[in-house]
Formats: structure tokens, C-alpha cells, sequence
């Protein structure tokens, strides 16, 4: 389970990225963060991932405080908790299947454990053919399934997914999408953020809107028409 | 765990290495650049000191004696001179020693050797050559003698060639402060560089570092690969500059010889050559580590 407790970042007087932001996802849920650019989507993930530090309030992930956690414990939080970015995030100097290995040889998995893993990981996301491929060798839609691959990797109990379609073309929007519901399907948490309407829509699931860093509206099989 | 994270570190490193190949290359040219000023820096202290050196030893004192002296007072002197601090050495020239000296010096000169078979006697007189361990000794060692006003004493030399030796042994003085000031300075200057350039390098991968963390590398997970990188950089260009200064060395050191013709330094080179290898390698691998270590700190902290 994860909890925001009353959740604030403030930069600046201008510039309230997240106001008392309270919000429970229970396992095994898909939630998707909805609003526009800048309604704090993007903030609201990194917090739970510690990439950035609340103002004020608290994180909890199943009973475990994120926001207490010192910063030279963070891996154990980010090995539990798959993120997938706007913009890939991959390793340039790396293969496809470097990339995916790096999240497992970080959390200090095997050798035998990652030659088995990665290629099946791989498959899953449809890219068995382009293993060997550095991130310059792919498209967008190929290195966002790599980073979904990396995600997906240590099997975490939460995927993040920060607008992993914002980069995409159509097609290759509804095919990440149909993968990180068939990951939802398989048990694991799925937080998404995003601001295309019909992708929401269609997913009839639990939508969060975001409104200048405010939660204004939490429906289960919302919609999102504002 | 730890051997196999080890491994891993190693790995990743020489891989990052590989792969960022002009990167690699560049900071290896940068570091080869530094390490060659150092290297030169080594050499010119050597050689500056040999020149030091081989002036220094030309300076001396010497204390002559009245030709009835009798020579266990001479020896009395000596004795008390020894007691001086900052002496190194000082030797006794007899009367006999000192014609037989000027003799052989003279010994194509018949007119001279004509001279001094009409004098008869030997005209010469007993010294004390006093060598003080730095020239700026001299004064006080001539003033102690002068003070004690030895009735046997005759002249001391010192005071005939106070000037050039004050003027050389303050130009010494000068030439080794100003050398080390130069040789620290461009130490400095030279690990500044290498630093930077690290810095750049690590820079450039600032967003690796960043996505490494958040997919839950620990910090010694990624800060391992760029140590390896800065041992990289600094053995290889170690290497490469002992490389260079072996034909440069060679061609140099002819030239070098017309103007101080004791130091040899393709010689010196050879004899001190695992010590000058340490020295680079140390100073390349040291500067690698040291400067990774610290420009990586700020982008691990997230």
C-alpha cells in the first residue's frame, strides 16, 4: 500500500508544485494521475521515489516511511519500485540487454538469474530481437519498452509510469499501454500519469486529477473530461 | 556478493571505457600532458640540482699558515675547526704536499721548476681547506676563525673572494627557492588540469549517474565504474609517457651534455627508471581516483 500523507513541495511563492496532496493506492491497483502540465503529475511520482524531497508531509510504502529513509539507503525503496519516464532514461553506452541487466546486477542478482531473466523480460515487451541494440538503434516506442523491461525486471510491487507515452506515436502509445495493463494483470501496482484524455478514458480504471497541485477529484472508474 | 559486485565494477568500467572512446581518449591525452610536465618537472630538478651541486663544490675556504708554523699546531686548528658545526670537511695540506702539488701542476713548465730550485726552499706555505656544508656558512666559519686571531695563521681566503662567493651562494640560494616555487606551481597548475578534465568527463555523464541511482544502484555501485575509468586514464598515460621519454630522453641528452657535460640524463633516466615508473603511475592512477572521487560526489546525491 502506498500513502501520501498530507504531501506539500513548494518551491517558491510562485511556484506550489503539490498542496496537501493525501492519497491511498491499495495493491495491486491501477491509478491513473491525471492533469495538465504542471498540476504536480510528474512531482507526486518523484516524491515517492525520493528523486525529490516533500516540503512538508509523509510517504509510506507498505508500512515503510519513504520520506524518512537516510540517502545512502534509497536503492532498497527504488529496487521495490519500477519507474518508467517520459523520456526513457536508458543508458546510452549500453545494449538493450545491458540496460535491462544493469537494474538486476544493481540490486545484486546473480549471473544465472540475469541470463535467464533478462532475454524473458525482453520477450515480453516484444524487443527479443533487438537485445544487442544501444539505445540509439532503437525508436521511441523501443527504447520506452526497454525501460519498461528495466522496470519490470526486479518484479516490483509498484510500477511508476511518469507520461512513458508523452514521446509516442499512437500506435506505439496503445501498445505500452496494453503492456502496462497486462503488468497490472499479473499483479503488480500501476501508477500512471498522464494528460491524454482518451487513453483514460478507455482504461476504466481508478483516475486521480491533479489541479495546481491539488487533488480535486479521486473516482474510481473515473473519467478524465476537464 | 561483494567479489561479484567487484567484478561487476570492473567490468562496467572498462566497458564505459571502451565504448566512450574518444572520451577515454581525450582525458588519457590530458592526463598524458600532465604526467609529461611532471616528468619534465623530475628532470629538471635533477639537473638543476647536479648544476647546484657542482658550483657549490667549487666553493671553499682556505686558512694558510706563516712558513714556521709548526704543524701539530696546524692540527690543533684543524681540530677546532672541526668542532664547527656545519662543516662537511676539511683537509690538511702540508707544506711538502703543497710544492709537490704545484710542482706536478707546473711540470711543463721548465722556467717554474728553474725558479724554484734558485729559491732553494720550499716558499710555500701549509693550508686548511675548509668545506662547509652551504655556502652561506662561509661567512660565520671566517669570522670565528678571524676572531680567534691565531698567532700561526697568515691569511684566510675568504675575505679575497667574499663577493663572488656571496653573490654565489645567494644566486644558489635564489636559484633553489625560485625552482621549487616553479616546480610547485606547475604541479599545481598540472593537477588542476587533470581534475577538470575528470570533471568534464564525469559531467557529460551526469544523467548515467542519475538514472543509475533511481533504478536503485547503490552509491558504491555507481561510483566503482569511474574509478575504474580514472585508473584507466591514469595507468595508460603513465605508460605512455615513460614511452615517449625514452627516445626523448635519448635525443636530449647529447645536447644537454655540451652545457654540463656531468649529467647525463638518458643515464639518469635508466638508473632511476622503475623509480620514475612509480612515480608516474602513482601520480596518474593517484590524480585519476582522487579527482573522480571528488567530482562525482554532488551527482550521487540523489
Amino acid at each position: 500500500m502506498i500513502f501520501f500523507d498530507n504531501v506539500s513541495k513548494i518551491y517558491n511563492h510562485n511556484s506550489v508544485a503539490l498542496k496537501n496532496v493525501s492519497l491511498r493506492i491499495e495493491p495491486r491497483e491501477f491509478v491513473s494521475i491525471v492533469g495538465s502540465s504542471g498540476a504536480g503529475k510528474t512531482t507526486l511520482l518523484r516524491l515517492l521515489i525520493r528523486e525529490e524531497e516533500p516540503t512538508q508531509g509523509r510517504i509510506f510504502l507498505d508500512g515503510l516511511e519513504v520520506t524518512a529513509i537516510p540517502v545512502n539507503k534509497l536503492h532498497h525503496v527504488r529496487r521495490r519500485i519500477g519507474t518508467v519516464f517520459q523520456d526513457y532514461k536508458l543508458l546510452s553506452d549500453r545494449t538493450a540487454y545491458e540496460n535491462v541487466a544493469f537494474a538486476m546486477e544493481a540490486s545484486g542478482r546473480t549471473d544465472e538469474e540475469i541470463h535467464e531473466d533478462v532475454p524473458q523480460v525482453l520477450e515480453l515487451v516484444g524487443l527479443a530481437d533487438k537485445m544487442g541494440n544501444f539505445p540509439h538503434q532503437l525508436s521511441g516506442g523501443e527504447k520506452q519498452r526497454v525501460a519498461i523491461a528495466r522496470a519490470l525486471v526486479n518484479r516490483p510491487d509498484v510500477i511508476l509510469a511518469d507520461e512513458p507515452t508523452g514521446n509516442l506515436d499512437p500506435i506505439n502509445t496503445w501498445e505500452i499501454i496494453r503492456l502496462l495493463q497486462k503488468i497490472n494483470g499479473l499483479g503488480t501496482t500501476v501508477i500512471l500519469s498522464s494528460h491524454d484524455k482518451e487513453i483514460i478514458n478507455s482504461l476504466d480504471k481508478r483516475v486521480v486529477v491533479l489541479d495546481k497541485g491539488e487533488v480535486i477529484s479521486d473516482k474510481e472508474k473515473g473519467r478524465y473530461l476537464v | 556478493m561483494l567479489k561479484i559486485t567487484f567484478k561487476r565494477i570492473i567490468k562496467s568500467g572498462y566497458l564505459s571505457f571502451r565504448r566512450n572512446g574518444w572520451l577515454s581518449a581525450a582525458t588519457v591525452m590530458v592526463f598524458f600532458l600532465v604526467l609529461f610536465v611532471l616528468g619534465n618537472l623530475i628532470f629538471a630538478g635533477a639537473f638543476a640540482n647536479t648544476v647546484v651541486n657542482s658550483l657549490e663544490e667549487k666553493i671553499d675556504v682556505s686558512i694558510y699558515f706563516l712558513p714556521d708554523a709548526p704543524e701539530q699546531n696546524i692540527l690543533a686548528v684543524k681540530k677546532e675547526v672541526e668542532m664547527l658545526p656545519d662543516i662537511s670537511r676539511v683537509s690538511y695540506t702540508s707544506k711538502a704536499e703543497a710544492l709537490d702539488e704545484f710542482r706536478e701542476r707546473h711540470k711543463n713548465n721548465a722556467l717554474i721548476a728553474d725558479v724554484l730550485s734558485e729559491i732553494g726552499e720550499n716558499p710555500l706555505e701549509a693550508s686548511l681547506n675548509i668545506k662547509a656544508r652551504d655556502p652561506s656558512n662561509y661567512a660565520s666559519i671566517s669570522d670565528f676563525l678571524l676572531k680567534k686571531n691565531y698567532a700561526i695563521v697568515d691569511k684566510i681566503n675568504y675575505f679575497e673572494n667574499q663577493k663572488v662567493i656571496e653573490r654565489l651562494s645567494s644566486a644558489l640560494g635564489v636559484t633553489r627557492g625560485f625552482g621549487a616555487l616553479i616546480v610547485v606551481f606547475l604541479a599545481f597548475v598540472a593537477v588542476l588540469v587533470a581534475f577538470n578534465t575528470i570533471r568534464l568527463a564525469i559531467y557529460t555523464m551526469r544523467e548515467e549517474i542519475n538514472i543509475m541511482r533511481l533504478v536503485g544502484a547503490t552509491k558504491w555501485f555507481v561510483r566503482g565504474p569511474f574509478l575504474v575509468n580514472g585508473i584507466l586514464y591514469g595507468g595508460i598515460a603513465a605508460i605512455l609517457t615513460v614511452l615517449v621519454f625514452f627516445p626523448l630522453a635519448w635525443l636530449v641528452s647529447p645536447k644537454l651534455m655540451t652545457v654540463v657535460p656531468n649529467f647525463d640524463l638518458f643515464q639518469y633516466f635508466l638508473a632511476n627508471l622503475w623509480e620514475f615508473v612509480g612515480i608516474l603511475v602513482f601520480a596518474g592512477i593517484g590524480l585519476g581516483i582522487s579527482s573522480s572521487f571528488i567530482a562525482i560526489r554532488r551527482y550521487l546525491e540523489v
